[in-house]
């Protein structure tokens, strides 16, 4: 069996047209040696839950700077637990003030990362939550 | 339920996880795959390769929808795009481009990185093709990474295959340099509203003039002379359509599906259809039994044989022909 590849989704709901950050942290992820599948701008939140269950990744990074945070990730959240795609992790990143982090986090949210955020922090952050589900998963 | 029985049953969650399991080489999924097997065989497996930037992930999606609109066929995309060969990761980005085709449960793309694997496409594509048969997904449409000249593996695997130019792309010298022109049952001309593609399109037709010789008459000294193809036959062959396209518009993409169409019939008109899935199974059947000769091989060999006689290969004591045989007697010897 070859190596169990982590794959990870990073998509752009919403209307805002800046994908700088998207790219970096995309970037980042396929230097960790993840494979990720990008989408590109102004996505729906069906079409990322779409996208998520075709490829079936273990993660779902959304960028959002347009301010509409809370009200898509619970769409988004919504339409992937509707497609079985419970275990996967989602992590946010963008503009997010600080008050929404909680509520963000109670949803499901597994991080929320603003600007300044370390990509270092990010690839950790994943790679721990994978060792723990891999480890759970028959050999 | 069994995955298998799933997919079946049209669950699009269990398809996406059986090709998770052959890409990884899942245990799990060999058996999966084998009680699919017998459902095989029915799609039409349609190949997308060109250099990169010549907008094969445009013209992929145009084609989909051409057939999601006009012909009500269920189509899988499977687009492969390169592994880092530095740390093993890759950005797939194929699905930009396809956005069209999101909300249509006609439609299932998956991304798939090449891990290391030559060729343009990745060890387990043939694998995921037959999954998304299986399915019951009709026309599979499968994209290369960027191919150079010599990626033609997509050609075994495919019953059509096309080869995707553009206008601007160093056309005169490269149409020429076999290879992956070879492999073309159509040439498509991409970006065709770009300047420069008159030039683009005469050096295709010029090398496809070369490989495919037929009669032709030539003005000479004022006379017409005739020049007979070297051999002609009863059986027709086929001679690849040049089509320009304007993926992003949609623009030349009914007359390539036409042409598509018309190769299939081609295909299946002179048994070429049967012979090609006779030869990719083969393939599949060598490659398999090379991949489990050599681990059985490796089992029965000693790893301190194996070391001794690599150590004379590579103090030039052996030549790699006399070390595989070494290797080999050392197993008749312990039988």
């Amino acid at each position: 069996m070859s190596e169990r590849k982590i794959r990870v989704l990073i998509a752009k709901p919403g209307l805002d047209g800046h994908d700088r950050g998207a790219k970096v942290v995309a970037r980042a992820l396929r230097d960790a040696g993840m494979e990720v599948i990008y989408t590109g701008l102004r996505q729906t939140p069906e079409m990322i839950a779409e996208a998520a269950l075709q490829e079936d990744v273990d993660v779902v990074g959304l960028s959002i700077l347009s301010g509409a945070h809370m009200a898509l990730v619970p769409r988004i959240l919504d339409l992937l637990r509707a497609n079985g795609l419970d275990d996967v992790l989602v992590f946010v990143g963008g503009i997010i003030p600080d008050d929404d982090m909680p509520a963000l986090r109670e949803m499901g949210v597994s991080g929320v990362y603003g600007p300044g955020a370390s990509t270092e922090a990010i690839v950790e952050d994943i790679r721990t939550a994978m060792q723990a589900k891999f480890a759970q998963e028959p050999h | 339920m069994r995955l298998a029985e799933s997919i079946l049953a049209g669950n699009r969650r269990a398809l996406a996880r059986l090709l998770t399991w052959i890409e990884n080489e899942d245990p799990r999924g060999f058996a999966e795959l084998d009680a699919l097997f017998p459902h095989t065989g029915k799609a039409f497996l349609i190949g997308v390769t060109g250099a990169p930037g010549t907008g094969k992930s445009s013209l992929v999606n145009s084609i989909a929808l051409h057939y999601r609109q006009h012909h009500q066929r269920k189509v899988a995309i499977v687009a492969v795009d390169p592994s880092s060969p530095f740390t093993g990761g890759a950005v797939l980005g194929d699905r930009v481009r396809m956005r069209d085709l999101s909300g249509d449960p006609g439609v299932f793309i998956r991304s798939m990185a090449s891990r290391g694997s030559l060729g343009g496409l990745a060890q387990a594509t043939a694998r995921v093709v037959q999954a998304f048969d299986a399915a019951g997904y009709e026309v599979i449409l499968i994209e290369t990474v960027g191919a150079g000249q010599a990626e033609v593996d997509i050609a075994k695997l495919a019953h059509t295959t096309l080869v995707v130019e553009a206008p601007g792309l160093g056309d005169d010298v490269q149409a020429i340099k076999a290879g992956i022109l070879e492999i073309a049952d159509i040439l498509v001309v991409n970006k065709a509203d770009r300047p420069g593609v008159e030039n683009t399109e005469r050096a295709l037709r010029g090398m496809l003039e070369l490989a495919h010789p037929v009669r032709r008459v030539f003005r000479h000294h004022g006379k017409s002379m005739v020049v007979d193809a070297p051999m002609t036959s009863d059986i027709e062959t086929w001679i690849p359509p040049i089509q320009r396209t304007v993926a992003t518009q949609g623009t030349g993409v009914p007359e390539l599906v036409e042409a598509i169409e018309k190769h299939a019939q081609h295909l299946r008109e002179n048994g070429d259809w049967d012979k090609r899935n006779r030869v990719r199974l083969q393939a599949e059947l060598e490659d398999l039994l090379r991949e489990t000769l050599i681990r059985q091989l490796r089992q029965r060999v000693p790893p301190e044989t194996f070391e001794r006689i690599l150590d004379d290969l590579v103090a030039r004591r052996l030549s790699p022909r006399a070390a595989a045989e070494a290797i080999l007697s050392s197993t008749r010897a312990t039988t």
